[in-house]
């Protein structure tokens, strides 16, 4: 009955969203506005239909009913009730349904706005966003969908349906196979959703820029209104990729964070581009300028979104994300073709329409900032594309297929990323328009002179190694430049008006909040890359079997070996917990307790690490091995990861830098609006 | 808008070089990037049968996919050293699809008594992942004793996490 509630709503949703396509196609060729108010409506009514499929799902998770196969493949009666509603997301069928309600919901709010002088522009945003979603609702309907059940038919095999095949009876297993426990971590059950919103989200900007592109409205509109948008999404793809490295470092048990496996990589890809994209709108909005790459941009976004997607999920790549093999892959590779070519054709046939009224004038201005920045970005994804494409290239042109691993992508991003430090340190320093390399020169010099401090007293300490040194100069410097911008220009504030500056600043922030949440991002991200200098140039690590009282040292730390305790927990696990104490110099630091569960049902075990973490660095203990019955070895390996929680703070101030980024910028009342919303 | 007082250029076709210099200059650099960056790292990526006969044997950095087999796996906590065998699993998707999917490939690999089989050297911190047909990626070399020495273990348990059929259905 629920289950059919569901699929019910599946099916009416289908119905809405053709009906959406079609009429939104008409309406926009012919311009009737009745076709286009009933476009509107069916895209409306999508949203709270497919609510009810996945209300309908969430039910059936929650009320363990496992004759459903999603029900029994990704929960089980022992999980709590938190954990079942979030296997929503934790296999196949329930995230792409999951999917197809967050574009829906997305549409939703796009198409409910009020609708001005862009009105012209609706139909074909409703039918690049309905045609989205048709495609999803499609794949979850017909291949992946998430209401089948079991069936017995009389000659014992087991099938999965949603309708009972022909002389069969439904089967019911009294407990299902449970979520894998790898996955029962607080970053997992937010990770998924925070990446999908990222990535439905960019959805919104790419319609626009499609509606842009055939309704031939090809001034800044589109960019204008999705701004917002794009920022949004950004920010739901930064924090599901934050968060999914937290939970490898939390959960593998290596102390690792980012392990360039493909599925990373296709998450991280669309995050390049619209990063990318994020910078030269702003070029367009202030220069009018990149007009044709920033089409090209969010539509290459929405691409690698779907391709991102497709990745994750037909199980191409081999990847540490174990998802099943499934048919729905060549489905995938003819939609992305379709929507790339489509695209881009109507970006050469408005091609001219596109034409940059301005040009760069210097290489020294902030726009050509702006289009370096961009390169950079653009040879980060050609890096990433080549390492995820490679595999499948070298087999069909050698019939041998060659991997590349970490290593090709450490060796190939790292002088890229540098580049990127740097152009952020020189960012503040620069002007829009015009600009001299004298001017530019002028600031840059004594602020690159300042930073060395930084990595001088590194030095002192008795670091040698130089890319450190390096990378530790330009984080300083683009920390340095960034503060000192907004210093000057609050002052130079307080001093005119003669305002306190708190005053000043509070106005400032207030009134230019995209430019300081920017720099808010930027000093983020150069915390962000202090943790990474942390932990990639300086890990230490040391292992070994300690009998109980006995001490490891590493780095100036003991770790002394107390006990371990063995208990069965009435959830279905059996832990072991170590106790172990750090000290340094005889004074006592922290007792971690590393373990390890077994759950008994599915017969893996999840290592929990003991960790101390500090801003200077983490003490992350890993219980290798024990003896079950007497407590009397135990075997540790222990790393050091040094300012390892800068990446972590880090991506705080960047969350928090977006959000004072989307936060609505105060204007002066008496300022009538810009020129080009009354046109 | 905030039209700047250069806006008027003189020399409209020597930017545009210098841009376009500039751009190519940059795409040859990254090219040469990915290409350095690629001949040291690039792998082979091998199913156990053919390395069994012997391609890869010299190569210094070889991907080898297989399943692995539960009763071999012995580890050494006060060494961390870790043994087990992969046995052949195909290479190719298509393959594996025709095989009634990963799943039962792997189920049905670690059954074959005439799967080529591979014995694997590690050593460090036993994945909880590396149990008994779990699937194994592993990236390293061939010793010249016939056991390849892995420097880095991927494992993947897509029957645990995707089970096709449920085990225990009661009618």
């Amino acid at each position: 009955m629920i289950g059919g509630i569901g699929y019910g709503g599946l099916v009416i949703a289908l119905v809405t969203t053709l009906t959406a396509v079609i009429t939104s196609l008409c309406g926009g060729r012919s311009r009737s506005a009745a076709l286009i108010e009933t476009a509107r409506r069916a895209a409306l009514i999508t949203f709270p239909v497919l609510s009810l499929s996945i209300l309908a799902l969430l039910y059936l998770l929650a009320s363990g009913r496992f004759e459903y196969s999603y029900v029994y493949q990704t929960t089980d009666l022992s999980m709590p009730l938190y954990l079942k509603l979030a296997a929503l997301w934790g296999g196949q069928e329930g995230s792409l349904l999951f999917w197809c309600w967050l574009l829906a919901g997305f549409t939703f709010s796009v198409v409910a706005r009020r609708w001005k002088t862009e009105v012209d522009l609706l139909p074909w945003v409703i039918a690049a966003t309905s045609f989205t979603l048709l495609f999803f609702i499609i794949l979850v309907l017909f291949f992946e969908n998430p209401f089948s059940r079991y069936f017995i038919t009389l000659d014992g095999i087991i099938k999965r349906a949603f309708f009972p095949p022909a002389m069969s009876i439904l089967a019911k297993p009294t407990d299902g196979a449970g979520l894998n426990p790898l996955l029962r971590h607080f970053g997992m059950i937010i990770h998924p959703p925070a990446l999908y919103l990222g990535f439905t989200g960019f959805v919104i900007p790419f319609a626009f820029a499609f509606a842009a592109l055939v309704s031939g409205r090809t001034d800044d509109h589109w960019l204008k209104i999705t701004r917002k948008w794009s920022l949004l999404a950004w920010l739901f793809l930064s924090l599901g990729l934050v968060l999914g490295s937290r939970w490898a470092y939390d959960v593998l048990g290596w102390g690792g964070y980012w392990g360039w496996d493909p599925v990373e990589i296709s998450a991280l890809m669309p995050w390049l581009t619209g990063t990318a994209y994020l910078h030269s709108a702003i070029t367009q909005e202030k220069r009018r300028l990149f007009q044709h790459w920033n089409i090209a941009l969010i539509v290459l976004t929405f691409c690698l979104v779907i391709l991102g997607t497709f990745l994750t999920r037909s199980g191409m790549l081999s990847s540490v994300h174990a998802f099943s093999q499934s048919a729905i892959g060549p489905a995938f590779f003819v939609f992305i073709i379709l929507m790339f070519s489509i695209s881009f054709g109507l970006l050469l046939h408005r091609w001219s329409a596109l034409r940059s009224e301005n040009q760069i004038h210097s290489v020294f201005s902030r726009e050509s900032a702006f289009l370096f920045n961009n390169l950079l970005f653009t040879a980060l994804l050609l890096i990433c594309l080549t390492g995820v494409l490679f595999p499948i290239f070298s087999e069909l042109l050698t019939g041998q297929k060659v991997t590349v691993g970490p290593p090709f992508y450490e060796s190939a991003t790292a002088p890229l990323f540098g580049l990127l430090l740097l152009l952020m340190a020189i960012v503040p320093l620069t002007m829009w328009g015009v600009s001299t390399s004298r001017n530019l020169g002028r600031h840059l010099w004594k602020s690159a002179l300042a930073a060395l401090a930084v990595p001088l007293i590194v030095f002192l300490a008795g670091v040698r190694n130089w890319f450190a040194l390096l990378a530790v100069w330009l984080v300083t410097l683009a920390i340095f430049t960034t503060v000192l911008d907004t210093y000057r220009t609050v002052t130079l504030r307080a001093s005119n008006r003669q305002e306190p500056v708190r005053q000043a600043f509070g106005t400032l922030v207030r009134r230019f909040s995209r430019r300081y949440g920017g720099y808010l991002i930027h000093i983020g991200v150069a915390l962000m890359a202090l943790g990474i200098i942390g932990i990639e140039f300086f890990q230490t690590t040391t292992q070994g079997m300690l009998a109980a009282g006995e001490t490891l040292s590493l780095s100036g730390y003991t770790f002394t070996y107390e006990k371990l305790e063995v208990t069965d927990n009435a959830d279905g696990r059996n832990s072991a917990r170590a106790s172990v104490m750090i000290k340094r110099d005889n004074r006592e630091l922290k007792r971690v307790f590393p373990g390890s569960d077994t759950y008994y049902v599915s017969q893996q075990s999840v290592t929990l690490p003991g960790v101390r973490s500090t801003l200077v660095d983490d003490l992350y203990v890993i219980l290798v091995d024990w003896q079950p019955i007497s407590s009397e070895g135990a075997t540790f390996k222990i790393y050091r990861n040094p300012l390892i929680n800068w990446l972590w703070i880090g991506s705080g101030v960047l969350v928090f830098g977006t959000l004072v980024a989307l936060w609505p910028t105060t204007r002066r009342k008496n300022i009538p609006r810009t020129h080009q919303e009354e046109k | 808008m905030n039209k700047s007082p250069r806006a008027v250029e003189p020399h409209p076709r020597f930017k545009i070089n210098k841009f376009a210099i500039g751009g190519v200059l940059l795409l040859a650099a990254v090219v040469l990037l990915v290409v350095t960056s690629l001949k040291g790292n690039a792998q082979y990526y091998l199913t156990v049968e053919e390395l069994a006969s012997g391609k890869g044997v010299n190569n210094a950095n070889v991907r080898v996919s297989g399943v692995v087999l539960g009763d071999t796996i012995q580890y050494d906590p006060q060494t961390l050293d870790l043994t087990f065998t992969i046995a052949h699993i195909p290479g190719d998707n298509r393959e594996i699809e025709a095989g009634g999917g990963l799943a039962n490939v792997l189920h049905n690999a670690s059954l074959d008594p005439q799967a080529a089989r591979l014995k694997v050297r590690y050593n460090g911190v036993m994945p909880d992942l590396l149990k008994n047909e779990a699937q194994a990626i592993l990236t390293g070399a061939m010793g010249d004793d016939g056991v390849f020495n892995a420097e880095e273990l991927l494992l993947k348990c897509p029957s645990r996490y995707e089970a096709e059929v449920p085990a225990q259905a009661v009618p």
